[in-house]
């Protein structure tokens, strides 16, 4: 253990230098941090960029031979894919032809017809060729049957026999069929597919070229038909190939082709990914953004979120951009798929190490330097850190000792993964986090300086230490100003929501993003069709509209018999595309059914060479895909083209007319035609745009239905809040400590007992039963006359003010009205020298106010022993009596006040010696023997020890014509709540009593919502009506004497009793709800909210608990004696009383917020008592003083 | 995002409070069981896909052809499975008085997720020399799982047995001719296949308990809204 206990000292004083190191060299580090990065992830540089596409390899003709299997060093230039034969050798012929000369009596169709035609002649002499005994049979490659999925295409394409595939295909290479076929366009485009495509389609595949080069359409402006004629071939013989180049040359001869004929390209291709691959990755990734996602979200706190979250992430991925790197240069290539494993990686570095560290930090005393803040903070977590990092080594580890090559290699990449995070983490993030914890002072800082506003602005610097004031020492009676923005505690979801939209405009960059991935697959698919489109926009802009629309960028060789005046108007505006000339030319020959006769031209010219370069990069993969021959990790060679040229006869290609084809209405349907394709753009574009509209429009009826209308206008800055003002938000920023600062209350002698409050009084009394000083705190001190009094103890009451406007917190300022409004020292003896020494008219007091209690005998009241009798006069019953003293009111001096209640003016106190007391502010009366008494409207319920319970109501009269005392001017601002002045008769009636309530004593009563519940030692819980003082139910189901009750106003029952259990009880039917242990001992106290229960035992324990479930949701260690001490502020605000200190707490995930100490000394005086009043403030006990806390942001409701 | 969806399901209904209670949680129930049945087939979709794609598992081919390339009872099963489990890990939480003791939070979830679809992945794509090399080391991958992200007992226990009880169940189908595996080396099934049931029971009891952690945070957002 010592060994261990020393590492561990040597590991934390080792982070706790380095700590230091980063936080006082901030960008020395980062700068390090970053080049080193950089350096590790130069190597990447060497790695191919992932994709798919094909790569190439030419290699000459002449000495060409199929390359070995086993690889050869000394070519370095020779990729490592070009082993063994290939899958393929293709060989294209590439036939250009034209009819030529162009006669003016050819219809359009002519282009096609007749030099398409030629294939069928073309493709018998290949199929016949022989070279001394080899055929074409031999060396072609075989093929078997289509997939069964593309039975459609079976017709089409060749099956069971060498793949030769020409435009002859769509005719079944026949020539008949061709022949027969009214309409060739149509059977050539009735495959094709509809939409959007990136593969080949089948008229690539068979015409062998592009589909914009073939020419096959009723307006080719060149007139040239090209296609070519593609055979694979499953093995190389050079002599067939040339001889075959020969034969066809010598046939067609092309004259002025200058094509090289000595290069052989070799084409390889990756492995293809399919969708169905490509799913369980986008799942994994899916996952990992999840992940990110949530963990980032804990990162509380600071000062930027999003800035630490991006550091955060940045340090697990240039760890992983590390690891490869470094991987490698030492010569470790990834052979598995990076994007695979990638996720993994990230999951097993993970984000946590960075977690720890920013709560570690941020959970450092405030006031410590930075530096020191962070080196304490690493150090405090040194330990775990390491620790995670040992296990995680280990088990990667043992992974490694699996020996299978895949887990080995990830095992290796995780290892230097880790490690590089690991240094990360230390340097880079440990440093960010430096910097954005010194923001945050700063701006704390700015902040408060409004209040301070004699301190000189903060000089920016970086190691400036913090200036702010040591932890809030106020004196007793000051209380600092607050923020005067209340902020609300959570907003609801649908702001959150929209306000994250408005936040990050996330709707436009969407819409955005998405207009540039159209365009992009737009230019991608069809740059052609896009430039077509852009002209026609440019030439649509002309005010001819319909009747104008100009002939089109492919001059039709017919101009529409337009008016040539109006077609000149024309001419300005289509000068700026690309053809003006044409535009021109036409108008000059604007003579019906004149074209512009130009012979077409074949020429050969160096693009030509490799046309197959113009088409998909899948062209091939998907033409062998169809016979199920796969071209992943494989290649093919594609031999060099052998150009064909035919020249045919006007008279020829009239020959070989349909008899239908000279139906083709010539320039019109052209026109159509043409406008249909373009139609079909301006649908898409018209699409697109009426979608972005229409998401448009949603967003913002979406926006109009979820917000508020009055957006923006009430004064609480909702837009634009700033996350620092949130105290309690779920995205976690908790006020600097001095925001809260307590006020203290003094007048008490003795430690305070009870405490009180109905929201605007707050009541105490002490134990000070016997004490006899009287401390006048102030000349209002309202004294009982003759100090007769009630004996016993304290009673003070305090004002509390409803802070109904925070800009008038000059109000608190003000000295008297913290102090006690009245100050009842009822064992003030002598009475003569309080008398004297006041400046008071005593005598006036006297006649004001004056209630006194009388013995138990002089009146008939019921029978029980101890009976409870009082009789109220009020100082309007007896306004001059003198202050007649019952003798045996002395004896109450001794007994202590059991229990108190605040409503209104009115003051009931139980007492030890049983009686039960009502003040008037100044009034008691007693009663018996009371554990509990609960004060409802008019009633008041008192509960004995002996078992009985007793309901009083009380009347109020409003006496006439009677002198009003008001007290010193300083009392004039007694809030103006239902108070009962003092000059009103009050009576006091026992009206029934229960004798037997229970067989034991009552240890609790709580009253609410009509119902009166009272718990006894006799292991029950009685539930009483409040009218008629029937009882409804006895709930049963405690193994112990009852402690603890809750009932509020929606009837829920909670009780706790000393078998530490709690149960929960539908006050309706009477049913238990649920039944949960939680405590060793008693339960102490018990509070509801509307989501859970807490509960407190002698265990010192704090326990919640969720309502419905009744499952533990977490605990709460407490300090010795402060277990009783809790208060529920707000649904998810939990305060908690500790040793010379309250502690807040978020209830919904048990967080501590915040403790505010209530003294300059925590010496040890705990906080047993807490009351949380309906106006954001808290009291509690303290010693002899009162405590008021003031939450001001937090209970402010949601409007 | 869960919670979102969540809070579109339970409206809350103003009436008693005993009855609103009631409804709130059977309205929960019925949720939580939504969303675990939606994990189950997510899972069971992309998993299979996983398999399938490796050709371990062999469904009739005019199945194949289909959208989602397995049999259709397939996702449907593993759903209702993972409702259940989910179910029941937080239940038998509460009857055994064993609280989750790890720290639960969405990102372990999510690393709890993705740990088990890593698994699977290693279990399909990741070429091991024997089929005894690569149950064991799924073995302990599970193992390392649970102990990284559960660590109770009762889930231990419940783990196992539901994992016992599945490969039962498979190999029965199998035994009757249902689907069948390339090479079964267990059998009729893999011999890894536990071990994949064991994380995969392991994973949605965790995304189970966490979400009956949602439960109670969701009444309160209303009262809130409210």
């Amino acid at each position: 253990m010592t060994v261990r206990e020393r590492l561990r000292q040597n590991i934390s004083a080792a982070f706790y230098r380095h700590g230091l190191l980063c936080a006082s060299y901030p960008v020395p580090i980062i700068l390090f941090t970053s080049a080193s990065i950089l350096t590790c992830c130069y190597p990447l540089l060497k790695l191919p960029l992932p994709g798919t596409g094909p790569v190439e390899f030419t290699t000459g003709v002449r000495d060409y031979s199929v390359p070995s299997h086993e690889s050869q060093g000394n070519l370095s230039e020779r990729p490592d894919w070009y082993r063994g034969p290939p899958v393929a050798y293709i060989q294209q012929v590439l036939v250009k032809a034209a009819v030529s000369p162009w006669d003016n009596s050819l219809v359009p169709v002519d282009v096609f017809r007749s030099p398409l035609g030629r294939v069928f002649s073309l493709l018998e002499e290949i199929r016949n060729h022989i070279y001394t005994d080899r055929s074409l049979e031999a060396l072609c490659l075989q093929v078997t049957d289509l997939l069964p999925g593309l039975r459609r295409m079976q017709a089409v394409l060749p099956e069971h026999g060498c793949l030769l595939v020409s435009p002859g295909n769509y005719w079944q290479n026949r020539r008949d069929l061709f022949d027969a076929d009214p309409d060739l366009l149509k059977t050539v485009h009735q495959h094709e597919p509809k939409g959007l495509h990136t593969s080949a389609t089948l008229k690539d595949l068979l015409f062998g070229v592009p589909g914009k080069q073939t020419g096959v359409s009723l307006y080719s402006k060149k007139r040239v038909v090209t296609y070519t004629i593609t055979i694979a071939l499953s093995s190389y013989d050079a002599r067939f190939v040339a001889s075959l180049r020969a034969r066809l040359k010598l046939l067609h001869p092309s004259a002025n082709c200058t094509l090289r004929e000595d290069h052989m390209v070799h084409v390889h291709f990756k492995e293809e990914i399919g969708i169905a691959e490509l799913i369980p990755l986008v799942t994994t990734y899916i996952i990992l953004f999840a992940y990110i996602y949530f963990s980032t979200r804990k990162i509380d706190m600071v000062k930027s979120k999003w800035g630490l979250a991006l550091a955060a992430v940045v340090t697990v991925l240039s760890s992983l951009l590390m690891s490869v790197g470094l991987c490698t240069l030492f010569g470790l290539t990834p052979t598995l798929n990076g994007g695979e494993i990638f996720p993994y990686l990230v999951v097993v570095i993970g984000l946590e190490n960075v977690l720890v560290l920013t709560k570690s930090v941020v959970s450092t005393p405030v006031d410590l330097e930075v530096k020191l803040r962070i080196a304490q903070g690493l150090s405090n977590e040194s330990w775990s850190i390491m620790k995670n990092m040992a296990t995680e080594l280990c088990i990667i580890l043992i992974g490694y000792f699996t020996f299978v090559p895949a887990i080995q290699e990830f095992c290796l990449f995780a290892v230097v993964g880790l490690v590089s995070d690991f240094f990360l983490q230390m340097f880079f993030f440990t440093t960010v986090l430096s910097i954005d914890i010194r923001r945050m002072e700063l701006a704390d800082l700015n902040r408060r300086l409004p209040a301070e506003a004699g301190m000189p602005p903060p000089k920016p610097g970086p190691l400036r230490p913090r200036e702010t004031p040591p932890p809030p020492r106020p004196s007793p009676h000051t209380i600092t100003l607050q923020a005067p923005a209340f902020r609300n505690l959570r907003l609801p979801k649908r702001l959150r929501v929209v306000y994250f939209l408005a936040r990050t405009r996330l709707a436009q960059r969407i819409i955005m993003v998405g207009t540039v991935i159209w365009i992009g697959i737009l230019v991608y698919t069809d740059p052609a069709g896009l430039r077509t489109f852009l002209a026609a926009q440019v030439s649509e802009q002309s005010p001819l509209g319909e009747a104008g629309l100009p002939p089109h960028l492919g001059v039709a060789p017919v101009f529409p018999g337009g008016d040539p005046t109006s077609t000149l108007s024309v001419l300005p505006a289509p000068e700026p595309t690309p053809l003006p000339e044409n535009q021109s030319q036409g108008h000059r020959a604007a003579r019906p059914g004149v074209a512009p006769v130009s012979s077409p031209q074949i020429t050969w010219g160096p693009e030509d060479e490799e046309l197959w370069r113009r088409l998909s990069f899948r062209h091939w993969p998907s033409l062998f895909s169809y016979y199920n021959i796969t071209l992943a990790k494989r290649y093919i060679s594609i031999l060099p083209v052998i150009p064909v040229t035919l020249h045919l006869s006007p008279q020829e290609a009239i020959d070989t007319r349909h008899p239908q084809d000279t139906h083709h209405a010539p320039p019109p349907s052209i026109k159509t035609s043409d406008l249909q394709t373009d139609l079909t753009l301006y649908k898409v574009a018209a699409l697109g745009l009426f979608a972005g509209v229409v998401l448009v429009l949603l967003l913002f009826c979406l926006y109009r239905v979820l917000c508020p209308r009055n957006y923006g206008q009430n004064g609480v800055p909702h837009g634009r809040r700033r996350r620092g003002d949130l105290p309690c938000d779920e995205y976690g920023y908790s006020p600097p400590i001095s925001e809260i600062s307590p006020l203290l209350l003094r007048g008490h002698s003795m430690d305070i007992e009870c405490l009180a409050s109905d929201g605007m009084l707050l009541a105490s009394c002490c134990l000070a039963g016997s004490a006899c000083e009287a401390e006048s705190l102030l000349g209002a001190d309202f004294r009982e006359p003759g100090g007769v009094a009630m004996g016993g103890p304290d009673v003070d009451i305090f004002p509390i003010r409803r802070r109904t406007n925070p800009a008038r917190p000059a109000l608190f300022g003000d000295q008297p009205d913290l102090t006690p409004l009245i100050d009842t020292n009822f064992g003030s003896l002598p009475p003569s020298q309080t008398l004297s020494s006041s400046g008071f008219d005593f005598g006036e007091l006297v006649e004001k106010a004056y209630q006194e209690h009388e013995p138990s005998p002089t009146l008939a009241f019921p029978p029980s022993p101890p009976a409870s009798q009082q009789r109220r006069r009020s100082l309007g019953d007896q306004p001059v009596l003198p202050p007649e003293l019952p003798p045996q009111s002395n004896g109450d001096w001794d007994s202590s006040v059991w229990a108190m209640e605040l409503r209104g003016n009115l003051i009931a106190t139980g007492r030890s010696s049983g009686k039960l007391e009502i003040y008037q502010c100044d009034l008691i009366c007693c009663s018996y023997f009371l554990v509990s008494i609960s004060l409802m409207k008019m009633e008041i319920v008192a509960a004995r020890l002996n078992g009985s319970l007793d309901f009083f109501t009380v009347e109020i009269n409003k006496p006439l014509g009677l002198l009003q005392y008001r007290g010193p001017p300083g009392r004039g601002s007694l809030p103006p709540s239902p108070c009962y002045s003092s000059e009103d008769v009050i009576s006091c009636q026992l009206t029934r009593s229960v004798q037997c309530a229970h067989q034991k004593p009552i240890t609790v009563l709580k009253a609410a919502a009509g119902r009166v519940v009272t718990g006894s030692q006799d292991h029950t819980v009685r539930v009483y009506r409040l009218e008629d003082s029937c009882c409804l139910f006895t709930l049963q189901g405690h193994s112990g004497g009852i402690t603890a009750i809750y009932i509020d106003q929606t009837m829920v029952l909670a009780s706790g009793g000393q078998d530490g259990a709690i149960c929960v009880w539908d006050v309706l039917t009477g049913s238990r709800v649920s039944h949960v242990y939680g405590h060793r001992g008693d339960v102490t106290s018990l509070v509801c909210t509307t989501s859970c229960i807490i509960s407190s035992g002698l265990d010192d324990l704090i326990c919640i608990w969720d309502r419905s479930t009744g499952i533990k949701l977490y605990s709460i260690q407490q300090e010795v004696g402060c277990g009783a001490s809790l208060g529920v502020i707000s649904e998810s605000l939990l305060v908690t009383g500790g040793q010379g200190c309250v502690s807040f707490w978020d209830l919904n995930y048990g967080d501590l917020l915040q403790t505010v100490y209530l003294g300059q000394s925590s010496e040890g005086q705990g906080v047993r008592q807490l009351l949380v009043l309906d106006n954001a403030a808290i009291v509690c006990d303290f010693g002899s003083e009162l405590s008021l806390v003031y939450v001001p942001s937090v209970l402010e409701k949601l409007d | 995002m869960s919670a979102d969806v969540l809070l579109s399901g339970g409206a809350p209904m103003r009436r008693g409070p005993y009855i609103s209670m009631i409804t709130n949680r059977t309205m929960n129930l019925l949720i939580r069981a939504a969303m675990l049945f939606m994990v189950g087939v997510f899972l069971a979709l992309v998993l299979n896909l996983l398999q399938v794609q490796r050709n371990v598992t062999l469904f009739p081919p005019d199945v194949i052809s289909s959208i989602f390339s397995s049999a259709w009872w397939v996702p449907p099963c593993c759903g209702t499975a993972a409702a259940l489990i989910g179910l029941l890990y937080p239940c038998m939480d509460r009857r055994l008085g064993e609280p989750h003791k790890l720290k639960r939070e969405w990102s372990n979830v999510m690393r709890c997720v993705a740990v088990f679809v890593g698994i699977n992945h290693a279990s399909a794509k990741v070429d091991f020399a024997n089929n005894v090399q690569l149950s064991l080391t799924l073995a302990a991958l599970s193992v390392g799982l649970w102990w990284t992200f559960d660590r109770s007992r009762s889930g231990f226990g419940l783990g196992v047995i539901i994992a016992i009880l599945a490969t039962l169940a498979t190999q029965l189908l199998v035994y009757n001719g249902v689907f069948q595996y390339t090479s079964p080396d267990f059998l009729y099934i893999r011999s890894w296949l536990p071990c994949i049931f064991f994380a995969g029971v392991i994973t949605v009891g965790n995304i189970g308990r966490q979400l009956a952690l949602y439960e109670y945070r969701v009444s309160q957002e209303k009262t809130h809204q409210d």
